[in-house]
């Protein structure tokens, strides 16, 4: 794809992004779209963000789980940027206005203390590099029509991230079993479903390694700070207006967020 | 099926399903679901059928052990259109030690369960046992993986068949490490089963109505409705975290669970 369209595209994803619009599948419109156009399509986005005054302040794993890597016919994750436009703290209310058609997914993130810099990172690299881990939510937005998307068009999408909220929790990787930590995910008050690490290509350290070694690759490193979403241990949750979600991670602690507004879609 | 909680059958008919279910669970075949012949049968009745079927097991020398919860998922209970768990009970005959070789010749269509078990230290008796009621009689918590067994032709059942059933009970297996209940979040326990080296099946306790112990108190207002207590020493299973996963021969499961090591077994 020539560096124009990927332009385009980029440029088309981020004017949806702010005017809270969606568009038809990429992969729709450019049937041979590779997985390589549409990373340089997100970075694009990005760029258009960054302009507008964003810092980039960390990175997302997405499709870290069998059934979804099942669904998109792809056997790896993806990744995108995390912004400080996303970031929200514990106990903020989400402004669904925000948003398109947004559902909640929880997570453990993990801060570095250290850079990290791939190739050759190994999960026991991965927990040395690490300050702290936190329970977290991602709240998760589509610029795709219905969230019709395939593996090509998350990615330009910049992996579907809308925003997130990190726990204050915060807990040492030596001292917790982030592989066998359950994962309960509440929705006003009830359990909406149940989670554990593992269901993060078997362990969330294993999605950090491979991310810093797919980033290596390109000559990225993690800079030390930088805050990083291992990927969804919970199923996806629709919210609406005055949802409150709270997803504890065994071991560790909480993090509790409430919904206010109506989102575009 | 009727919903409603009235015992429709005679003695006689009693005898002869308990009779039909024991010759299922022994020999290992399959049996068309009761409700077939028996179109009016109530939860009444299944558990009618189960205590005759216990009734029968004791006089031939079984040991009770102890109880399972069963149903205890809300997905399964609107499945089966109940609110409540269903239970069963255990005999020393069910029991098969950790990472020993388990035979499926004797049964009919066997699957796991991940599940936190409890062994209690004091009597507990229903109505009106709670989630505080069940800690405080707890003497440790431990992981355990339940063998279920429907004797029902293609686990096709409704829930007075599955009752008269034993809730499907067939064996299990205790092991890990043994727990008391304070040190631990018993809601928050993740739980990982794998077969063969995969991961099958992940979850954590709070699956189970939100909080395990909540299954147990259950369970013992369900043995207060049949006039019957839990005793202190009882090992009692509070009902599958994650799904049900089907095993034949050859096949190898470890059932990884935090704070309380894992459960492993194979099957022959």
């Amino acid at each position: 794809m020539n560096e124009e369209k990927i332009r385009q595209y980029g440029d088309e994803l981020y004017e949806c992004f702010v005017a809270r619009k969606t568009v038809p599948p990429l992969l729709e419109r450019e049937p041979d779209i590779t997985l390589d156009d549409a990373y340089r399509i997100q970075l694009r986005f990005i760029e258009r963000r960054v302009q507008a005054g964003e810092r980039i302040v960390g990175k997302k794993i997405g499709v870290t789980s069998k059934p979804v890597q099942d669904f998109l016919g792809v056997f790896q994750p993806d990744f995108g940027q995390l912004t400080s436009g996303m970031v929200y703290q514990e106990g903020d209310v989400i402004d669904l206005g925000s948003l398109i058609q947004p559902k909640a997914e929880a997570e453990l993130a993990f801060v570095l203390k250290h850079d990290l810099k791939g190739p050759g990172v190994t999960a026991m690299d991965v927990i040395r590099a690490t300050d702290y881990v936190v329970p977290c939510f991602e709240i998760v937005d589509s610029r795709i029509n219905d969230w019709k998307i395939r593996i090509q068009d998350t990615v330009a999408d910049n992996a579907s991230c809308g925003v997130y909220v990190l726990g204050k929790t915060k807990g040492d990787p030596r001292k917790l079993d982030i592989t066998l930590a359950g994962m309960v995910l509440e929705k006003n008050g009830e359990v909406h479903s149940t989670g554990v690490g593992a269901a993060v290509q078997g362990s969330p350290a294993n999605a950090v390694a491979w991310l810093a070694n797919t980033l290596g690759e390109l000559g990225i490193p993690f800079k030390a700070g930088e805050v990083i979403l291992s990927g969804s241990q919970s199923a996806l949750v629709p919210v609406v207006d005055g949802d409150e979600l709270v997803c504890t991670v065994g071991g560790l602690g909480s993090c509790r967020v409430k919904f206010s507004g109506r989102s575009a879609v | 099926m009727s919903q409603s909680n009235e015992l429709t059958l005679s003695r006689e008919d009693i005898v002869r399903l308990s009779e039909r279910v024991e010759g299922a669970q022994t020999r290992a075949y399959a049996i068309p679901k009761l409700t077939d012949e028996y179109p009016a049968m109530t939860i009444a009745d299944g558990y009618a059928v189960q205590s005759e079927l216990r009734r029968r097991y004791l006089a031939a020398g079984h040991r009770l052990v102890g109880w399972k919860a069963g149903l205890t998922s809300k997905a399964k209970m609107q499945q089966m259109g109940v609110n409540v768990p269903s239970i069963g009970f255990l005999t020393d005959r069910m029991a098969r030690p950790e990472n020993s070789a388990i035979s499926t010749a004797d049964l009919v269509h066997p699957r796991v369960e991940c599940e936190v078990a409890f062994v209690m230290k004091k009597d507990l008796h229903g109505p009106g046992c709670t989630r505080e009621d069940v800690l405080d009689a707890t003497d440790y918590v431990l992981p355990a993986v339940e063998i279920i067994d429907s004797r029902f032709s293609g686990f096709k059942f409704d829930l007075a068949s599955v009752i008269a059933d034993n809730g499907s009970s067939a064996r299990f297996v205790g092991g890990g490490r043994a727990r008391y209940f304070e040190e631990l979040d018993l809601r928050t326990l993740g739980v990982v089963m794998e077969k063969n080296g995969e991961t099958v099946a992940m979850g954590a306790s709070a699956a189970v109505l939100g909080h395990p112990a909540e299954a147990i108190a259950m369970l013992v207002n369900i043995l207060a409705d049949m006039g019957e207590h839990l005793p202190a020493g009882s090992f009692v299973m509070s009902g599958g975290i994650t799904e049900a996963i089907p095993v034949k021969p050859g096949d190898s499961v470890v059932a990884r669970f935090q704070e309380l090591g894992s459960v492993s077994m194979r099957f022959v």
